[in-house]
């Protein structure tokens, strides 16, 4: 109770100034302050956005490409730019391959030299100078062995991990979008509107989902982008009865009738009273969304559904893995990524409802003011 | 009330200070940091009526929950002595033993006390089931007689209702008789009439006084009255303790501290009853709003079949006709769900009429289209009841009071709105500190004080208030009370003040519309009306009030 009280008096700054000090947190400061405060969801976050910077940087670190190449006095980028093996001193125009023994000893002549990542292999790249037989064990050249057909499971996964994680990003920024739109409207027109609505949402969530991806899939060529817009279809409607739900009781809020009483348009009320204060399931429900999104991408992969290959996929690894029982490396190291990544989301999204959850926090200030 | 009087003399004060029924030592309540109650020592002798007195967040609640040991989270300390026993030392087990059969509550609000999925019946007899080991058919028997002896018509038929059936006043009935039902020796009755209507109010104080004095002869009942309400203090309590921030201020009995209040919270709350201080109204000036006939009904499910095909109507105002002019307060007094709030938005044309009239300095609201509409907006202005919910609680002061601005004047720079916003917040005494900070940091008189600046920064004409002061402390009430009249001085405006309390209307409005059931039954000056009240309805209302 007094340290809400604002100082009053004793100022004698200059007019329409403010010293900063006096500003108070914002509400989206305040949560992300209490978000901090709790370490297992804070940690998470931190790691997630660690992993998925890592996996953004995958070609930097996990390429069949060095960085710079020194030939012959000359420097070249392979990262960058394709060169043909002829520019190395092989025989043929074709694009040179790097991790060819040839060309790996023209680089390790005297006067030149090339700088490889840590990781030798892109997700598409084939060993073919595996010592084993595909799919071959963990290794000292594959770090978490290889797949039967021999590409490197370590830079699959890596590339997978992103692929997932921008899938759901992408997935779960639409599917934000739409269904806010939607509740919105809904919740704060009311009435008919929000009837008919409902009963329309009804109807289209009463579509089959999987049907219509299995009929897409065999019309259409399965990618990335046809993926995205099948699952945004029906991503939003759970979300949009929660957005509508916080509108209903917002609209009836005395914040929004004096909103009216000052001639604000329907829809400036919307975007600047209604909807910043009916974001809070919007929020707690974004890494959940985001999960929920890994985990479907991952299941049509796995169905044979999703990305088509030579994409690399979470989805395909399991199902690879599947395949290939006795080749442990693939599943286990599949399982532990995905457990992994739904575990980090989920402690960050409950984290969040906490943080959201202004009743712990607020509560003690309001009864003591009240 | 001679039956008070005699309760009064029948208590033998040398007993309650040698023995008294409920004594508290020293007791502290503390949430974590906060401190509620500091060192709070007061005692109740038995079949004494006691009224703990303070304004919102002053520990009068925790302490009657502490008495309880209802506080969860709470570090209590120092003792409560009830009947020699020190109770904070009693373990769970024997304080339920004692919770509703040997100290009973009455709670404020009695729909959110009883349980909407039992019957009234079910609900009092529990207790007596609960403690005194009766059958459940002997348990209803007494169900019934008690609901008798509260006042409740048809007791038998009643007993079989849900809370959601009965009226406010007869819910607050029923919570009474199930805290009689084991024969308490204390009562504690936490703000038991405030959310009540005022004629129901008085019904519920007598019907406490006479069953207190019926119940101090027989055991020695006593009563603990927790209260803000001063009015009600004077009519109820022999004894009253005043409580300011978890602190006790004074306590005697009530002639002394009403007739020579020693600490100057206590001096502060007494004058805290409305003042009048309104200047009339000037003869010639204009009318600004004017209403005729305004009839506004709501769509509600029509009940069996037929709610399947069409929709009743429910008519929230029947043809309400108004004036207000220039510099003058029209008071609209009434119950809760007389209309009163449907008609005031009504009023600025943000509500839907079915019929009637009005006009706004001489021109029909509907005839203000795009330009001009926009700038009746800025001419009709709103003050909400609830300080708490009337502010967006994601943004700054800054933007809340600037907000209009930047629609109604667009040609003013950031700098010369954010001077404007200042300047308006300095006139309802807010600091410019303020402008960057959110609502949820500023107490509730400051909040409704930021709500009038939002609403004059437009530099309105009128001004609606609904309750504006219903939800604030009286201390803090006369301030608000004092802020609008001077407003009004100033900037001429014309006021339709909304209110169910005749004291605040008394003490702001020229003239008075008394609304009941969406009629408005008298209409005149507030002199006239107060001194000759012409409809029987007007008339209980202030008969409700002068004693309530």
């Amino acid at each position: 109770m007094s340290q809400a009280r604002p100082r009053t008096g004793a100022d004698a700054q200059p007019r329409s100034e403010l010293p900063s000090v006096l500003a108070s947190p914002s509400p989206m400061r305040r949560v992300w302050r209490r978000f901090r405060a709790q370490r297992l969801g804070y940690w998470s976050l931190v790691l997630f956005v660690v992993a998925f910077a890592a996996s953004l940087a995958g070609p930097l670190w996990s390429n069949d490409k060095p960085l710079v190449v020194r030939y012959d006095g000359k420097f070249y980028f392979p990262i960058a730019k394709t060169y043909a093996e002829t520019a190395f001193g092989g025989d043929f125009p074709t694009p040179a391959d790097y991790l060819d023994p040839y060309v790996r000893h023209r680089f390790a002549l005297p006067g030149n030299f090339a700088l490889y990542p840590p990781n030798h292999y892109y997700y598409d790249t084939l060993n073919y100078f595996s010592r084993e037989p595909n799919p071959a064990p963990p290794s000292h050249e594959n770090w978490l062995g290889t797949d039967s057909q021999g590409r490197d499971v370590f830079a699959r996964l890596l590339y997978g991990f992103r692929v997932s994680v921008e899938f759901a990003l992408v997935l779960t920024l639409i599917g934000s979008v739409l269904g806010v739109a939607a509740g919105a409207v809904q919740g704060y027109f009311g009435g008919r509107i929000d009837i008919v609505g409902q009963r329309l949402i009804e109807i289209w969530s009463a579509l089959p989902e999987l049907y219509l991806l299995i009929i897409f899939a065999s019309i259409f060529e399965p990618s990335f982008v046809l993926l995205v817009v099948l699952l945004s279809l029906f991503g939003w409607i759970g979300l949009s009865d929660y957005v509508r739900a916080e509108c209903l009781r917002n609209r009836t809020q005395d914040y929004v009738r004096a909103a009216r009483a000052i001639g604000l348009s329907n829809w400036q009320i919307i975007w600047r009273h209604v909807l910043p204060n009916s974001m809070t399931p919007v929020i707690t429900f974004l890494p959940f969304r985001m999960s929920g999104s890994i985990l479907a991408l991952t299941s049509l992969d796995f169905l044979g559904l999703g990305v088509p290959a030579p994409t690399p996929s979470l989805g395909e690894l399991l199902s690879e893995g599947k395949a290939n029982l006795d080749a442990w490396w693939i599943s286990l190291s599949t399982f532990g990524v995905l457990v992994a990544t739904l575990l980090l989301l989920t402690f960050m999204g409950d984290a969040l409802r906490n943080a959201l959850d202004t009743r712990i926090a607020d509560a003690m200030r309001a009864g003591g003011n009240q | 009330m001679s039956a008070a009087g005699g309760a009064h003399e029948a208590r033998s004060g040398a007993t309650a200070e040698a023995d008294p029924l409920l004594s508290l030592e020293h007791l502290r309540i503390a949430f974590g940091d906060t401190v509620a109650v500091d060192d709070l020592t007061f005692a109740i002798g038995h079949g004494e009526r006691v009224a703990l007195v303070g304004e919102s967040g002053s520990g009068k609640t925790v302490t009657a929950l502490a008495i309880l040991r209802l506080l969860r989270d709470a570090q209590l300390s120092g003792a409560i002595r009830f009947a020699g026993n020190d109770l904070l030392s009693q373990s769970e087990r024997s304080m339920r033993g004692l919770r509703g059969s040997e100290i009973a509550m009455i709670f404020q609000e009695p729909m959110t006390a009883l349980n909407p999925l039992f019957t009234v019946g079910e609900q009092i007899a529990e207790t007596i089931v609960a403690h005194e080991g009766v059958s459940p058919q002997q348990g209803r028997v007494r169900a019934i007689e008690l609901l008798a002896r509260t006042g409740v018509t048809q007791p038998e038929q009643r007993v079989l209702s849900y809370p959601h059936q009965l009226s406010g006043g007869q819910r607050q009935r029923a919570m009474i008789a199930m805290a009689l039902a084991c024969r308490p020796r204390l009562l504690l009755a936490d703000e038991p009439t405030t959310a009540l209507d005022v004629t129901i109010r008085a019904q519920i104080v007598d019907l406490l006084l006479d069953i207190q004095c019926e119940e101090a002869q027989k055991r020695g009942m006593a009563v603990l009255l927790i209260t803000h309400d001063l009015n009600l203090v004077r009519r109820f309590a022999q004894r009253v303790a005043v409580m300011e921030r978890g602190i006790l201020v004074e306590s005697g009995p009530v002639e002394r501290i009403f007739e020579a209040p020693q600490h100057p919270y206590t001096q502060r709350l007494i004058a805290s009853r409305p003042q009048r201080q309104v200047a009339p109204v000037l003869p010639i000036a204009p009318v600004l709003l004017d209403a005729r006939d305004v009839s506004v009904s709501f769509a509600t499910k029509a009940a069996g079949l037929r709610g399947w095909f069409r929709s009743g109507r429910f008519e929230a105002v029947t043809s309400a006709t108004l004036t207000v002019r220039q510099g003058e307060t029209l008071g609209i007094v009434g119950e809760s769900g007389s209309g009163k709030s449907t008609l005031a938005m009504a009023l600025l044309g943000l509500q839907r009429t079915v019929q009637g009239s009005i006009e706004f300095q001489g021109r029909p609201l509907s005839s203000y289209r795009g330009r001009e509409q926009t700038a009746l907006r800025s001419n009709m202005q709103v003050v909400f009841q609830d300080p708490f919910s009337s502010l967006s609680p994601r943004q700054t002061i800054e933007r809340i009071v600037g907000e209009g601005l930047a629609l109604h004047r667009p040609q003013l720079g950031p700098a010369a709105r954010r001077d404007k916003v200042i300047a308006v917040l300095r006139e309802v005494g807010i600091d410019r500190t303020a402008l960057a900070r959110y609502p949820h940091e500023f107490s509730g008189g400051q909040r409704q004080r930021i709500a009038i600046a939002r609403a004059l920064v437009l530099e309105p004409r009128l001004l609606v208030l609904d309750e504006p002061t219903s939800a604030l402390d009286v201390s803090i009430q006369q301030q608000v009370l004092t802020l609008l009249t001077a407003l009004q001085h100033k900037y001429n405006l014309g006021f339709v003040f909304i209110s169910h309390d005749l004291a605040v209307i008394g003490a702001m409005a020229h003239r008075v519309a008394v609304m009941q059931n969406g009629a408005v039954v008298e209409t005149g000056d507030v002199e006239k009306i107060f001194s000759n009240p012409a409809h029987p309805y007007t008339r209980k209302l202030l008969e409700a009030s002068l004693q309530g």
